[in-house]
């Protein structure tokens, strides 16, 4: 199916499609995609540093999948994420602030989130208001929570999503990797230490 | 999908769990003259299947019979009746939200009586198989196929695949699995055959190796956490996202719904791959074409031989998948007919409506020739019809007509 829609920074309206209704089809293993777009893994790799460099508030919001140590992999992923966020935050100038808020569960929070402290995907928005957050990536969360949350980001915010998914990737993010290991990540934050000082911060 | 690490180990039935590709396509197979319902046993045996919940619903498949016999040979994990439809999905619910392979079967009256079911499993992303051994669901009661059921599975957010023959049956249980517990898809396939005819009538089948079978459902590749006590899906009710009245819960309501046919759409290109296609098409170039699913196809093949006889040029569309609907390949398909014959097993014609929301120029759909409530459909009623559209004299073929 041909497309002429892209995954776009929002905030896009006030209920936006799923992607892979509007036809963004999911990078096979090997690829990544950047808005909707399929590109190989390191085209995606380098625009994610960009990013990331680029925003005033780099964001990390790790999921379950790597908070909680279930399993050898899981606690290794949880390291090269905290790698990750310290290569980011080295890397960054003092007028942007990198940032690692956690979404511990997905249960709904009420009567009301603390989000200074987290994140949650049945209202993501207002973690990301909250903190000004301008680019965010996901890892570690399950797919179908990652997805709800990235269309209400995309619907209401003006922020760039990022996901980093073990599984399949995610058509709804700006832009994703598939196949997330511990490795992927580190590669990312090479690829942050590597542009550093060579993308213009922000203003 | 589920995972491959363990293959060439053995299940605890002694068989060697295989790459599923290399099963399914290829692996020596053995022709056997069965039943449909000897089909989904024989199909089950090989799907590595920790549960299987039904309602009796003999006379219209002796299935959940059959799986009773496969779990007393130690086939299935575990087995159980429930005590009426709706509790037999529910319990599906159950077995599948705490990590399980989860089959099951059921046809027409129950069909709808557990209807409640069938959106709850898809919004929750269990991959859980339901066949449907589609009869009458109307009063006066039916035992008789009718398709009409399907018509109320197509917005459940399930996905719905119909198969024509005892081969498509027994082939697609097992690929079924694959495409459905993909991590990107995860969601319920409601298998549909018509009744009957498929489930009581012995055709040819090709089985693979009884002694091969599909790897382990594997959990930890779920999109969404398996039930724990940390995050259980209850919770998910109970918590007050669905009892507050305000944009950010409606919000999410609306991005989960999304996510349900998101995922349906992705299932696309794994049922591409397994089913080889999601419609079949034969003779394409004809100015006449048959398009219908399930044995509404057979008949319809049937029609064309009897048409070619008087010269007159037909192709057959088979529509294998209905959820995902074949949108792109129908218009591709019927973009050079004039007449696009649409035959079906059931009151409403809601396979015709499909297709007419899908082509341009609609005018060239004949929605029909139709039956229900068990009728057959003589391929002589369908040439008959086509003869009448392009204004050739027909014999009456029924009652007591000139």
């Amino acid at each position: 199916m041909s497309t002429s829609y892209q995954v776009l920074r929002g905030p896009e309206h006030f209920l936006p499609p799923a992607a892979a209704s509007m036809g963004i089809r999911l990078p096979d293993p090997g690829q990544g995609h950047i808005h909707g777009k399929i590109v190989s893994e390191e085209e995606a790799m380098e625009a994610a540093a960009r990013q990331f460099l680029s925003a005033k508030v780099p964001t990390i919001f790790p999921g379950p999948l790597v908070l909680w140590a279930w399993n050898e992999k899981a606690a290794h992923k949880a390291t090269a994420v905290r790698h990750l966020y310290e290569t980011l935050k080295a890397s960054v100038t003092s007028t942007q602030q990198a940032m690692l808020i956690p979404m511990p569960d997905y249960r709904p929070k009420y009567p009301k989130i603390n989000p200074e402290v987290e994140i949650n995907p049945n209202h993501p928005n207002l973690t990301i208001w909250h903190n000004k957050i301008d680019a965010c990536m996901f890892v570690g969360v399950h797919c179908h929570q990652a997805n709800l949350s990235l269309k209400i980001i995309r619907g209401g915010t003006d922020c760039y999503t990022i996901a980093m998914c073990a599984q399949a990737g995610h058509e709804d993010a700006m832009l994703s990797f598939r196949d997330a290991t511990a490795e992927k990540i580190m590669r990312l934050a090479d690829w942050v230490k590597k542009l550093k000082g060579s993308v213009e911060p922000p203003k | 999908m589920a995972t491959q690490s363990s293959v060439g180990e053995k299940n605890k039935a002694g068989q060697t769990i295989t790459d599923p590709w290399q099963m399914m396509h290829d692996a020596e197979r053995t022709p056997c003259f069965f039943t449909g319902s000897e089909v989904i046993k024989e199909a089950l045996r090989r799907a590595n299947c920790d549960i299987m919940i039904a309602y009796p619903i003999t006379p219209q498949s002796e299935a959940a019979a059959l799986a009773g016999e496969l779990f007393a040979e130690g086939f299935i994990g575990d087995y159980f009746r429930g005590e009426s439809e709706f509790a037999v999905m529910s319990q599906c619910a159950g077995a599948a939200f705490g990590g399980a392979r989860v089959f099951t079967t059921t046809a027409g009256p129950g069909t709808m009586r557990a209807m409640e079911n069938f959106p709850m499993w898809a919004g929750a992303r269990l991959p859980i198989q339901m066949i449907v051994t589609c009869r009458g669901i109307n009063s006066p009661l039916s035992i008789q196929p009718d398709t009409l059921e399907i018509s109320y599975l197509l917005n459940t957010g399930m996905l719905v695949w119909h198969a024509e023959t005892a081969q498509d049956f027994y082939d697609w249980i097992l690929k079924g699995y694959m495409v459905s517990e993909e991590p990107d898809v995860h969601l319920p396939l409601a298998l549909c055959c018509d009744g009957f005819f498929v489930t009581h009538t012995k055709d040819m089948v090709s089985l693979t190796p009884a002694d091969m079978c599909l790897p382990p459902y594997d959990p930890y590749r779920s999109p969404v956490p398996c039930m724990d006590m940390e995050c259980p899906p209850v919770r998910m009710m109970r918590d007050p996202f669905i009892m507050k009245s305000n944009y950010i819960s409606y919000a999410t309501h609306a991005s989960w719904q999304q996510e349900v046919w998101a995922a349906v759409e992705r299932s696309r290109k794994h049922t591409v791959r397994w089913l080889d296609g999601l419609i079949e098409v034969e003779n394409p170039g004809a100015e006449i074409l048959l398009v219908s699913s399930g044995t509404a196809v057979s008949q319809g093949r049937e029609a064309k031989v009897l048409l070619e006889e008087e010269g007159i040029d037909v192709g057959i569309v088979k529509i294998k998948s209905l959820r995902p609907w074949p949108g792109e390949e129908i218009r591709e398909a019927t973009k050079n007919a004039k007449h696009i014959i649409v035959p079906e097993f059931n009151v409403t014609g809601w396979m015709a409506r499909e297709i007419k929301a899908t082509i341009p120029n609609s005018e060239r759909v004949y929605a029909g020739p139709r039956v229900c409530g068990g009728m057959t459909l003589p391929p002589e009623i369908i040439a008959a019809d086509i003869k009448t559209l392009l204004g050739i004299k027909n014999k009456a073929l029924a009652g007591r007509g000139s």
